[in-house]
C-alpha cells in the first residue's frame, strides 16, 4: 500500500467550457495536515467534492484510500470524513440523535453506537450538551459536532471545508486543537481556507490555489523561499550601536533592512544568528533580541498573487 | 462508467428518521387537524340523516363515505379529494430543498448512500405518513359509523373500504410526487410550496372549465348517432383525466357507489341498453375493481413518472451552494 491516501493526476472539472478545476496534481500523505489556500472560486470546494465522489469530475483520475471516487463512491464516503463550509444539523434534534442518524447510515452495530457517539462528543468537550437541541448551539459548537462526527465515523482521511471561517479567535484556537489532534489519532487532514496565518499553523504542507490550478505546493518555509527568495530572515533589537555597521561583513549576510526604531531585519543566505550576537556584544552593544523571523503565508500568498497579476 | 454497491444503502434509515420527523412535526398535526375536521362534518351530517333512512339499503355503511348530506354539499370522498392533496404537499414541498437550505445536504450526503437512497427515502416516509394519518381518519370513519348505525359492516363493504384507503394513499403519492418534484427544482421553500398549490387550485379550479370549453369546442351542431354522443363524451372524459383528482373520484365511485358500471352519463346507458345490465344493481367487488383498474394504474403510473422524473433533476443538481 502506498503512503499517499488521496492521489490525484490530471484532475479536470469543466463547467461548460471554463475550467473551475484545471488538470491538478495532488497527493497527501498518511498522516499529514494539507492545506488547500487560495481566493474564493478558486476551484478548492469542487476539489473536494470531487475527491468525494458528490460531483462528477471531466477528466483525469483520483485514488483516495485505494477507491475510485467515481465508481466506488460507498468505499471512499465510508472511510472519509467530511465538514461542508458552513456544515449544518437538524435545529430540532438534539447533537445525540443527529449523530445517531449518521451512525444509522454508517451501519455501525447498534450496540456500539451510544459509546462511539458519546466517546465522540467528549473528544470535542460537547459532552455536557449531548442532549440539547443543536438549534442552541453557537457556530464553534457546531463545527465540533461536525469534527465529532467525523471521530465517531473513525474516518482514515478528514476533509474540511473553511473549518474556521466565521469563528471568534478563541474558538478558532480550540478547532485547530482539534484538527491537531485527528492526526494525532492517524488521520489525514484535507483543509481548505482563505484564512492563511491560522491554517498555517496546522498544516505540514500547503498548495496555493489559483485560478483552478495550483500555483504551489509544499511546506510553508519551502513557498516562502520560492516566493520571497531563499534566505533566513532575523530580527535584530539592540541599542547603543550602529547595528549595519557592526554586521557589514558577516558571511553570507545579504541586507540589513530597518524595522522600526532599534530594529533590523537582517536577510542572510545561512544561519548566522550566533555571528551576529556576537559581534553586537563585542562591539558594546546591548542586545534586547535576536529572533528568527517565521516566513508569513500570508506573506508568501499577497506577493504572489501581485507577481501573478502582474504577469497577465 | 458503472457505480459498486447497492442503490438501496441506507435506504431504511433515510426512511425511519423521515418518518419520525414527520410524526412528530408541529405541521403534521395541524395537518391532520385539517383532514380530521374537514372530513368529520359531513361524516357528522351524513349519518345523522342515514339514521332516518328505513329503507333497506345493502350497502349503508358505504353510503357514510360517499353521500352529501342536505346541509352541507360536500360528501366526504369530495372532501377528501380535496384535501389529500393539501396534505401531501404540506409534507413534500420542502423535503429536499430544505436540507439544502439547511446544509445538511451535502454533510449526509458524504456518508455511505447513494442519492437514489436518499430521495426514495424521503418519499416512502412521506407516503407511510401520508398512510398512517389516512388509516386513522378512515377508522374514525368506521368507528363513528358502528356507533352511530348501530350495525356493523358486511364483508362486501369492509373490502370496499380498504380498497378505497389504498387508492387514497395511491392519490396522496401522487401528490407527494408532485410535492417533492418542486422541492427538487426549486432551491427556495415557498416557491416550491406556491407552484404545487397552484398546481392543485389549477386541477380543482380551471382544468374542469378549460377541458369542457375543449370539449365544447368539438361538439357538432347536430349529433347523427350515438357513437358520435358517446365518442364525445369519452373525449371529454379522456381530458377530465388528466387531472388526478378525476381519476380518484372516478376509482372511489366505483368502489363505495357498487351500483357504477361505467363513468359518464350516457356511457352508463348504453352499458345498460347492450350488455343488458339493469340500473341500480350492485356489481360484484372483483367486476369494480375490474371497472377501475385503469384509474388505479392511472394513479399509480403518474406517482412513478413524477418520481422518476424528480429523481432525474435531483441526480444532476450540484450539491455545492
Amino acid at each position: 500500500m502506498s503512503d499517499n491516501v488521496i492521489e490525484a493526476r490530471g484532475l479536470l472539472k469543466l463547467y461548460g467550457t471554463t475550467p473551475a478545476v484545471d488538470a491538478i496534481d495532488l497527493s497527501i500523505r498518511r498522516g499529514e495536515i494539507f492545506g488547500l489556500l487560495g481566493p474564493n472560486g478558486a476551484g478548492k470546494t469542487t476539489t473536494i467534492l470531487m475527491l468525494l465522489g458528490l460531483t462528477e469530475t471531466s477528466g483525469g483520475s483520483v485514488d483516495v484510500l485505494g477507491f475510485d471516487p467515481v465508481r466506488q463512491p460507498l468505499e471512499v464516503k465510508r472511510r472519509v470524513g467530511y465538514l461542508p463550509d458552513a456544515v449544518g444539523f437538524y435545529d430540532h434534534l438534539t447533537a445525540r440523535e443527529n449523530l445517531l442518524y449518521i451512525a444509522r447510515l454508517l451501519d455501525i452495530p447498534r450496540r456500539e453506537t451510544n459509546a462511539r457517539i458519546l466517546e465522540a462528543l467528549k473528544s470535542v468537550q460537547l459532552a455536557d450538551v449531548v442532549d440539547k437541541r443543536v438549534a442552541t448551539y453557537s457556530r464553534g459548537m457546531r463545527q465540533r459536532l461536525g469534527i465529532a462526527e467525523i471521530v465517531m465515523k473513525r474516518a482514515e482521511v478528514a476533509i474540511l471545508d473553511e473549518p474556521t471561517s466565521g469563528l471568534d479567535p478563541h474558538a478558532t484556537f480550540e478547532l485547530l486543537e482539534m484538527i491537531r489532534g485527528l492526526k494525532k489519532a492517524g488521520v489525514a487532514v484535507l483543509i481548505s481556507s482563505h484564512l492563511l496565518d491560522r491554517v498555517q499553523s496546522v498544516c505540514d504542507r500547503v498548495a496555493l490555489f489559483n485560478r483552478g490550478k495550483i500555483a504551489l505546493m509544499g511546506t510553508v518555509v519551502e513557498l516562502a523561499n520560492k516566493v520571497l527568495g531563499a534566505g533566513h530572515p532575523i530580527l535584530v533589537e539592540a541599542g547603543g550601536i550602529d547595528v549595519p555597521a557592526v554586521l557589514r561583513g558577516i558571511e553570507g549576510m545579504q541586507q540589513v533592512v530597518p524595522e522600526g526604531v532599534g530594529a533590523w531585519k537582517v536577510v542572510a543566505d545561512r544561519e548566522i544568528r550566533a555571528t551576529v550576537a556576537k559581534r553586537i556584544v563585542a562591539a558594546g552593544g546591548s542586545l534586547t533580541r535576536l529572533a528568527e523571523l517565521q516566513p508569513s503565508l500570508e506573506e508568501v500568498y499577497t506577493r504572489y498573487f501581485e507577481e501573478a497579476r502582474h504577469a497577465a | 462508467m458503472p457505480r459498486e454497491g447497492s442503490p438501496f444503502t441506507g435506504l431504511g434509515p433515510v426512511f425511519v428518521k423521515e418518518l419520525s420527523d414527520h410524526l412528530n412535526s408541529t405541521r403534521m398535526m395541524v395537518l391532520t387537524l385539517f383532514v380530521i375536521v374537514f372530513g368529520a362534518l359531513p361524516v357528522g351530517f351524513t349519518l345523522q340523516e342515514i339514521r332516518t333512512v328505513t329503507a333497506s339499503d345493502q350497502f349503508l355503511f358505504l353510503r357514510i363515505f360517499t353521500v352529501e348530506p342536505e346541509r352541507m354539499p360536500l360528501s366526504f370522498v369530495v372532501a377528501l379529494n380535496f384535501m389529500i392533496p393539501l396534505m401531501a404537499i404540506g409534507l413534500g414541498f420542502d423535503s429536499v430543498n430544505s436540507e439544502f437550505n439547511r446544509r445538511t445536504l451535502s454533510r449526509v450526503l458524504s456518508q455511505p448512500l447513494y442519492r437514489d437512497a436518499l430521495l426514495l427515502g424521503k418519499f416512502l416516509g412521506g407516503l407511510a405518513t401520508l398512510a398512517v394519518a389516512l388509516t386513522a381518519l378512515f377508522l374514525i370513519v368506521f368507528g363513528a359509523g358502528l356507533l352511530l348505525l348501530g350495525l356493523p359492516p358486511r364483508g362486501p363493504e369492509v373490502a370496499r373500504g380498504v380498497a378505497f384507503l389504498l387508492v387514497a394513499i395511491a392519490y396522496g403519492g401522487v401528490w407527494l410526487a408532485v410535492a417533492m418534484l418542486f422541492s427538487v427544482i426549486f432551491r427556495s421553500t415557498a416557491t416550491s410550496a406556491l407552484c404545487a398549490l397552484g398546481l392543485w387550485l389549477f386541477f380543482f379550479i380551471l382544468w374542469p372549465m378549460i377541458a369542457s370549453a375543449i370539449t365544447t369546442g368539438f361538439t357538432p351542431t347536430q349529433f347523427r348517432s350515438v357513437d358520435e354522443v358517446l365518442t364525445l363524451e369519452q373525449f371529454s372524459s379522456a381530458l377530465a383525466r388528466l387531472s388526478p383528482g378525476t381519476l380518484f373520484g372516478e376509482a372511489v365511485l366505483g368502489l363505495l357507489n357498487p351500483e357504477t358500471k361505467a363513468f359518464g352519463y350516457f356511457a352508463n346507458l348504453v352499458m345498460a341498453q347492450t350488455r343488458g345490465m339493469i340500473p341500480g344493481t350492485p356489481l360484484p367487488l372483483d367486476q369494480s375493481l375490474l371497472l377501475i383498474w385503469p384509474q388505479i394504474t392511472g394513479l399509480i403510473a403518474g406517482m412513478i413518472v413524477l418520481f422518476a422524473i424528480a429523481y432525474i433533476v435531483f441526480q444532476r443538481e450540484e450539491v455545492r451552494a
